[in-house]
């Protein structure tokens, strides 16, 4: 029985040539996804218009006609000029028109999505940092410290998000000086809303790692003590992050929309720095008294923003879910 | 014995394991249930020579795997010691207890979930040695990668490319590359082959068998399946309900089983010869692990219990040359009778 039933004369390929493999490129081209993706018109459109709005804001200096925020550009002889008329004292025209200051509101859209969208990706890294982190402990760890966690996110989950994040804002303004309020005001917005949100990114990343630490391979990795850190970092992390990429992309759009939310509230960015839901806020003053560009494209700015991040989400979610293939 | 005492690679005394079972603390408050627990190893007694292949069968849940993972280290025991060439990693400090962990391995039994999907076969199979530091050159490590995938039987070629590319014969020769990454000199199998089909069994288990001859490597071979247990072992323990109930040469065992579960277990294995004997059906069922029968706990299972059996638990005596069995029947001397018929010739 031992007379070498299997092939050990392989072609010997000499170890240190380089085997060739497919690019990246050629591979990511190859994948599922990317055939899921070009097969859905909505997801390319939704695609197409984000990224062209994570372009905008980036360039917003660039590309729009003013700096909004520069006092010594705005004219407020320009005050309430209604979108594509002219002037009727400078003869310029605005394409989307202009507020009560003489402000170009398509300029202060595309640098209040720049705030918008910074939050919301802030917002959503810390929350996902955070719930994951909590998540692999909690399922790897198990015991006292996965009832901990888990209740704690029962506890918040039972109040509404934008309760929590204003309630930290609250503590907030209790406990910092005003003179340092405007300058840190950005990043308490960032924790806010992260700290509200990292509870369903700690509690897929649990139950993913509860299923994964039972597999073989976490096993065969605790056999040769590996440590645990290692084990959570190199082998299950990789291996929980599919779900985690859906929740992330479909929180984007929830962040903004929450940080617009508190803007419009007035606790959110200082007015130094409007993000989208400042401008809404602002604008809403003058719906009544017929400006009603001031508030409306703000609006349909951050609809589509929100829209297009959604829908994405929604086919990543469809996409990387085998049961739906 | 005439043979000079040799001491054994691994020792193994008394192992016992319980798990909680018990239902969560609120639970047990509100509808008033105590705790429970399963006892899954209970007072496991062996030793493994140096270069043999000591298998353990049973039937699923009677704690064989539990043994296989206790050993390793996956599990900790509740009581007993196990011995690893004169040392308990029990009383070792961190760093000795990780230089013991590089002499032994495990092969585990699902190939499909035994390999991180998102990780390359040369990165897999590279872990042991980067774990346990025993090289430090990518270039060396590449090398000893590519000689551990030509060993087990695949191509060099083959460390570039994921797990999922792979067949279930395929990725059970990569896990055993992993596992001989560190030199180890035991090997724990937990089923290696039976979630493979036939004929790849037999390629697994004869590359096993191999090495085992190239390496001089000890197996700890964990198995359901009699015929394989019979190709591969020197030895077999046959456990039941967490204790060993018979413990033989193979052999000795697979010729003349003494404890009448191991003839049971023999009595199932299909016969080729259709000899047209009527073979008695294993009768029963095991029962449930969490409130085993007092005694022997397979008397209601026995055609040869008596009040004895069913009032004191038997202990694994010598029963004859190179067998130790766990039965009050063949101590007493009372199994000579025809109980089981399941001789074939």
């Amino acid at each position: 029985m031992n007379t070498q039933p299997h092939n050990r004369a392989t072609p010997a390929v000499p170890p240190d040539e380089p085997v060739h493999t497919p690019s990246l490129l050629a591979r990511m081209l190859d994948s599922d996804l990317w055939h899921s993706f070009v097969r859905s018109p909505v997801t390319v459109v939704s695609a197409v218009v984000a990224l062209l709005y994570v372009l905008a804001a980036l360039c917003a200096p660039l590309i729009s006609p003013q700096n909004p925020f520069d006092p010594a550009t705005l004219d407020l002889m320009e005050a309430f000029t209604p979108p594509l008329q002219a002037n009727a004292f400078s003869g310029r025209t605005f394409w989307l028109g202009t507020d009560a200051q003489g402000r170009d509101i398509f300029s202060a859209i595309l640098y209040g999505s720049r705030v918008s969208l910074l939050v919301g990706v802030a917002a959503v890294s810390f929350a996902a940092l955070l719930g994951i982190g909590l998540g692999l402990m909690s399922g790897y760890l198990g015991g006292w410290v996965d009832a901990l966690i888990m209740r704690i996110a029962d506890i918040q989950l039972s109040f509404p998000a934008i309760l929590i994040a204003l309630l930290i804002f609250g503590v907030f303004k209790g406990i910092v000086p005003p003179e340092l309020q405007d300058r840190v005001a950005l990043y308490v917005l960032i924790v806010a809303i992260g700290l509200s949100d990292w509870v369903q990114y700690a509690r897929t990343v649990r139950s993913s790692t509860m299923a994964e630490k039972n597999k073989e391979y976490v096993q065969a990795a605790r056999v040769i003590g590996v440590p645990a850190p290692l084990i959570l970092l190199r082998h299950i992390l990789p291996n929980v992050m599919g779900p985690v990429l859906v929740i992330a992309t479909i929180g984007l759009a929830l962040a903004i929309i929450l940080e617009s939310t508190l803007s419009f509230l007035g606790v959110g960015v200082p007015p130094t720095q409007p993000s989208l839901g400042t401008l809404i806020r602002v604008g809403q003053d003058f719906l009544f008294s017929g400006e009603w560009w001031i508030v409306l494209f703000p609006g349909l700015a951050l609809l589509i923003l929100a829209l297009s991040v959604n829908l994405l989400g929604d086919w990543l979610r469809d996409a990387l879910n085998p049961k739906l293939r | 014995m005439n043979a000079p005492p040799v001491t054994p690679l691994l020792q193994v005394e008394d192992l016992r394991c319980t798990f909680d079972v018990s239902k969560p603390w609120l639970n047990r408050l509100i509808e008033g249930e105590p705790r429970r627990s399963l006892k899954a190893v209970d007072g496991v007694s062996f030793d493994i020579t140096r270069g043999e292949t000591f298998a353990l069968v049973g039937e699923s849940g009677c704690g064989k795997s539990t043994v296989a993972r206790l050993v390793v280290g996956l599990y900790q025991p509740d009581g007993g010691r196990i011995v690893f060439d004169g040392e308990d990693p029990a009383q070792l400090d961190a760093a000795r207890r990780q230089k013991l962990r590089r002499r032994f391995q495990m092969i585990f039994q699902d190939p499909y979930a035994s390999l991180n999907p998102r990780w390359r076969v040369d990165r897999i199979i590279a872990e042991p040695i980067r774990v346990f530091g025993l090289m430090r050159e990518d270039a060396q490590i590449r090398r000893r990668v590519a000689e551990l995938l030509t060993l087990v039987g695949l191509s060099p070629a083959d460390g570039t490319r994921y797990p999922h590319e792979f067949s279930g014969g395929q990725r059970q020769r990569i896990c055993i590359a992993r596992a001989l990454a560190n030199n180890p000199e035991f090997l724990v199998c937990d089923e290696p082959t039976s979630a493979l089909d036939v004929s790849v069994q037999a390629q697994i288990l004869n590359l096993m068998k191999d090495l085992q001859d190239e390496f001089g490597l000890t197996y700890l071979f964990i198995s359901h399946d009699l015929a394989v247990v019979r190709h591969m072992a020197n030895r077999v323990g046959v456990m039941y309900l967490g204790r060993l109930v018979e413990i033989a040469d193979s052999r000795t065992l697979f010729e003349q089983a003494r404890h009448p579960y191991t003839r049971m277990l023999l009595a199932t294995i299909p016969d080729i010869s259709m000899s047209g004997q009527a073979r008695p059906a294993a009768q029963g069922e095991v029962p449930n692990p969490i409130t085993p029968p007092p005694g022997c706990t397979f008397h209601p299972r026995c055609a040869l219990a008596d009040e004895r059996c069913r009032r004191e638990p038997p202990q694994l005596l010598p029963a004859g040359p190179a067998r130790h069995a766990a039965c009050h029947a063949v101590q007493e001397g009372r199994d000579a009778a025809p109980a089981l018929r399941h001789d074939t010739d």
